[in-house]
């Protein structure tokens, strides 16, 4: 732990991803505390994925640190992924699985055993809605049920910090409000990172919003905060405003 | 251990909840069986023992290993769940070594399915038992060392008919490194490295365990093989995991 930040489970320090010469992550800094729920916004291939991976250890920064619980996640990459929550960009699944036996897969690997490997498994689908596809493939699963059995893995170990990329894609208005209200319930026990393209998103569920065009972070605030930076007070008119003036 | 454990009893069990696993083992035992009735001449030999069975192995291996490695790592990558697999609390070596011992138990299993050549040089003869085990687990070995290889190719490359054409080649040189093919071209041009070539040649060490020799040093060479290739392929993994 850094003592100065003690209270931050997440810590991201000076994060840059060069492919090539493009710079797809741009000295991004930020922390996120126990309790908050940290909305990462942008447009399409501002950097929102590539940041996301980097927190999780699947992506090699070209430079800066990241730090989960105090652990960092190239250095002490197996101990932060341990506390770590994650869901990747498409919720990705092994096909052929049954929901049951793919939660039961990473139960494992998350060392849990006999009755206590069942408990978690019944907690991740009950949280998750998904008891009765339980014994079905994913493969024959309708997207947002994919998208659900993505969730309830990053669910299954309660772990203190949630780094979910686009949790409510091609999920559909019910199925939204339940994820929302899921995320709400588990915020004040854990620091939570979600990316999202949906503005009333924000508003529902995020304590605070980041809003992050052509790599480099251009507003952090609360989400009120940032509706009053438009004369309309519509997060949208705020959205546009700039990341289309940074990306011109 | 329990990890690598873990994901080799997922794989394993992946290959049988598609046809790989049915079709490969089918047309490993039909090519197997075809080649030694009919090209090595088994009954016609008049010999009991499996030595027509034991040459044809490698050379039904180099075809078919290469198609179980392609899409070992492509596979995860085209899934996306490469992404999933390396953000589970495991370290890039214990997938290495899971998907690695998966494959490995599977060709395992298509050789243990050989069983009726066994059984039937058995009642046809007496054959040396201790010949024909040891030629198993020689078979065991080509194929171990033939999977690391395509293993590590199929991490360096997403594209799986790619993966598999350099597996073929790159198995077939190391199989035939001490044949004369290899070996006198080397000598004519780096005869230090054509000494090297005659003692990296997989089938040469192979051949001793299809006469029943069993030697530490031919062990050791495989091990060493495989663990080379799969350190490799570890790197690989690591390097070009998220292209």
């Amino acid at each position: 732990m850094s003592g100065a930040n003690a209270s931050a489970l997440i810590e991201i320090d000076g994060l840059t991803k060069r492919f090539g010469g493009f710079t797809a992550v741009d000295n991004v800094s930020f922390t996120v505390k126990r309790g908050e729920v940290l909305g990462f916004l942008g447009p399409n291939g501002a950097g929102k994925s590539t940041t996301m991976r980097m927190l999780a250890g699947f992506m090699i920064p070209t430079s800066g640190r990241a730090r989960i619980c105090g652990h960092d996640v190239q250095t002490d990459g197996v101990a932060a992924r341990r506390v770590l929550g994650f869901l990747p960009e498409g919720a990705p699944t092994y096909p052929e699985m049954s929901v049951s036996g793919f939660l039961r897969f990473c139960a494992k690997i998350r060392g849990y055993r006999g009755s206590e490997l069942d408990d978690r498994i019944q907690g991740a689908l009950g949280l998750t809605g998904l008891q009765g596809v339980r014994l079905q493939p994913v493969e024959t699963l309708s997207k947002g049920f994919k998208r659900r059995v993505g969730l309830a893995q990053a669910l299954l170990h309660d772990p203190p910090v949630l780094v979910l990329d686009e949790p409510t894609d091609g999920l559909d208005p019910n199925q939204k409000h339940e994820v929302r209200a899921l995320i709400a319930r588990m915020a004040p026990d854990k620091a939570i990172v979600i990316s999202t393209h949906i503005l009333e998103e924000v508003d529902a569920v995020c304590t605070r919003a980041m809003i992050i065009s052509n790599g480099r972070v251009v507003a952090d605030a609360t989400p009120a905060e940032l509706q009053q930076r438009h004369p309309s007070g519509k997060l949208d008119d705020v959205f546009r405003q700039l990341t289309i003036k940074n990306a011109a | 251990m329990n990890n690598i454990l873990t994901i080799a009893g997922r794989e394993l069990a992946a290959y049988f909840a598609t046809p790989v696993a049915t079709v490969f083992i089918v047309i490993f035992l039909i090519l197997q069986g075809a080649m030694t009735f009919n090209l090595g001449s088994f009954f016609d030999r008049g010999q009991a023992d499996l030595s027509p069975f034991f040459t044809f192995i490698p050379w039904v291996f180099l075809l078919l290993i290469p198609a179980i490695t392609m899409r070992l790592w492509a596979e995860e990558r085209r899934q996306g769940t490469i992404e999933l697999l390396l953000t589970l609390p495991i370290t890039q070596g214990q997938a290495v070594l899971g998907k690695f011992l998966a494959a490995w138990a599977f060709c395992a299993i298509a050789l243990a399915l050989t069983f009726p050549f066994v059984i039937t040089v058995n009642l046809l003869g007496n054959p040396d038992n201790g010949v024909i085990a040891s030629g198993y687990v020689g078979a065991l070995l080509v194929a171990g060392s033939f999977l690391a290889v395509g293993s590590a190719l199929s991490a360096a490359t997403r594209n799986q008919v790619i993966a598999f054409v350099l597996a073929v080649a790159v198995c077939f040189v190391f199989a035939v490194a001490s044949y004369p093919l290899v070996t006198d071209f080397l000598s004519r041009n780096t005869p230090a490295l054509a000494e090297i070539a005659r003692r990296l040649a997989v089938l040469d060490r192979y051949q001793a365990f299809t006469r029943g020799i069993v030697s530490l040093r031919d062990l050791v060479f495989f091990a060493s093989f495989i663990g080379f290739w799969l350190f490799l392929n570890t790197v690989l993994v690591d390097q070009r995991k998220a292209d």
